[in-house]
């Protein structure tokens, strides 16, 4: 390592941490209490962790097989395959709510035929968990199909030529090893849905208790009370650090 | 991730600007001819007009009619620069506090003006227009909406501003005045979201101000709403205190209550102030 190195690291992480710690130092401590446990800052966060948590769930059903089909198959198509799914990641979120938007809205493609049949989406807490989904899942499936990749498919192999079935082999060797990357996979999803914004203002609405979490409470009350969105930032905040520390943990572990 | 959080509002914004800029084009085009419509109104004398530039921070809703006017200023005005940042009245004034550098103020309501006059930061304010409430159904009013008490109807999937925004708290007192109690189906961030999500047909119907509707080009119908005459939104403008070029503040803030520039705020659906 060059002498010079820890200079622009120290800078990059200073980078990072000085605005996450003038928030802090913005929080109006005496009132915190009464502004994070609020009925709007308690229902916001509900919500938040709630569709979190199913759209990380769902992001699973349908990421991990994708992952283990990006990092099985040999068809050339895959990489074009990969390239599509992993889009919401460089994709600005507002833009997946307006695809969104033209999929399920009620003019959309597959929006206006479930409208016919009284199934509406848009502004329901069914359109936060598939816009979180939508920009959560590349994350769990980049981060899998990594794990994957890494791994090699050598177990595979000897257990197919022992005579296990395709889904024994996927069931009992495939998954159990590719444990550390789902789950540093569902972390990351989890974090990314928990924080998503754009596609859920875009896509779903705000309204207190359906549609509104704790981002889009944070933002709405900055226009009007910056101490509760300050307060409810740094929760956030903490909850982002929790979820961090949690896939750093696992990742060690995989590790060692 | 708030970076992205106005994109779609700066869609709408970026499709109402290239309206503007095309009516733009009209205002050097009678310029050249024997001066625009601004010169003579304006009241400020040739021998003695400021130049240099300025930047104005202005309302979003202003957007359109600002552009044009400080198109118009610049034609009449050689050697001015009028530049613009449009955005929502109270991150303009979270920014002014901040020492972004503005000379003029344009609000979008009184109080996020009172809030710079507060801490001493603008001069004071004159009102230059006014805006009232209206309800934006999808074109040809497939609902049949005529007044407010028509909103409440179960299957009318309805949006409005939320309370804390400006716009949701001129939508509460209209509330209140017609003594109706609407259930909106999601309460955004912004009028411009409002719009957005009836001009896109998500919505049946959406609480927005008259120039919304008419700045939409086509894209809603608007239905007047009587008792919006008990919440209308007044604009006041103000030349900030730490404008480096004060003269040609004064003079922009002055062009925009002069004739001509109140016409241009007419034609874009605003009231007298």
């Amino acid at each position: 390592m060059p002498w010079w190195l820890p200079v622009p690291a120290v800078v990059g992480g200073l980078f990072v941490v000085v605005p996450v710690a003038a928030v802090v130092g913005r929080v109006d401590w005496s009132s915190f209490g009464a502004l994070v446990t609020s009925p709007a800052s308690l229902t916001a966060l509900g919500l938040s962790l709630g569709t979190a948590a199913a759209a990380t769930g769902v992001a699973f059903v349908l990421g991990y097989p994708l992952a283990v089909l990006f990092a099985r198959s040999t068809s050339r198509w895959v990489g074009v395959a990969r390239a599509l799914v992993l889009l919401p990641l460089v994709l600005p979120p507002v833009v997946g709510g307006l695809a969104l938007l033209a999929a399920y809205g009620r003019l959309g493609v597959l929006g206006a035929f479930l409208d016919a049949h009284g199934l509406r989406i848009a502004f329901t807490t069914t359109a936060v968990v598939i816009a979180q989904t939508f920009v959560a899942m590349p994350f769990l499936v980049s981060s899998i199909e990594g794990a994957l990749r890494v791994g090699g498919d050598r177990y595979e192999r000897v257990a197919a030529t022992l005579g296990a079935g395709p889904t024994r082999t996927f069931l009992t060797v495939t998954t159990p090893r590719a444990l550390p990357g789902i789950g540093s996979g569902l972390v990351l999803c989890a974090a990314r849905a928990l924080g998503e914004f754009g596609a859920t203002l875009t896509f779903a609405g705000s309204l207190q208790g359906v549609t509104r979490t704790l981002p889009l409470e944070i933002y709405l009350q900055r226009e009007v009370d910056p101490d509760t969105a300050v307060a409810l930032a740094l929760v956030l905040v903490v909850v982002a650090l929790v979820v961090i520390g949690a896939a750093t943990v696992r990742t060690r572990g995989a590790v060692t | 991730m708030t970076t992205h959080a106005r994109k779609w509002p700066l869609v709408v914004a970026a499709a109402l600007s290239i309206v503007a800029l095309v009516g733009c084009t009209e205002g050097p085009a009678d310029g050249t001819g024997d001066g625009p419509a601004g010169t003579r109104s304006d009241g400020t004398s040739s021998t003695t007009a400021p130049t240099g530039t300025i930047t104005v921070f202005a309302a979003a809703s202003l957007q359109q009619t600002f552009t044009t006017l400080g198109r118009r200023y610049e034609a009449a005005h050689p050697g001015t620069t009028i530049r613009f940042s449009f955005a929502g009245s109270s991150d303009l004034v979270e920014q002014i506090r901040n020492g972004a550098p503005a000379d003029v103020f344009a609000s979008a309501d009184e109080a996020n003006m009172a809030k710079l006059a507060r801490t001493d930061l603008a001069g004071a304010p004159e009102d230059f227009a006014s805006n009232v409430l209206e309800i934006a159904v999808a074109p040809g009013n497939p609902h049949r909406i005529e007044r407010l008490g028509d909103l409440t109807g179960a299957d009318l999937q309805l949006v409005t501003c939320a309370a804390p925004v400006p716009c949701g708290a001129v939508t509460a007192r209209v509330e209140r005045a017609a003594g109706v109690d609407l259930h909106p189906v999601s309460e955004e961030q912004s009028v411009t979201d409002v719009l957005g999500k009836v001009a896109s047909g998500q919505a049946d119907a959406g609480l927005v101000y008259a120039t919304d509707v008419e700045g939409a080009d086509g894209a809603v119908d608007g239905v007047p709403v009587d008792e919006s005459a008990e919440a209308v939104t007044t604009y006041p403008i103000a030349v900030l205190r730490d404008s480096g070029n004060p003269a040609l503040a004064r003079a922009f803030a002055a062009s925009v209550r002069s004739d001509a520039g109140q016409r241009v705020l007419a034609a874009a659906g605003f009231g007298k102030p």
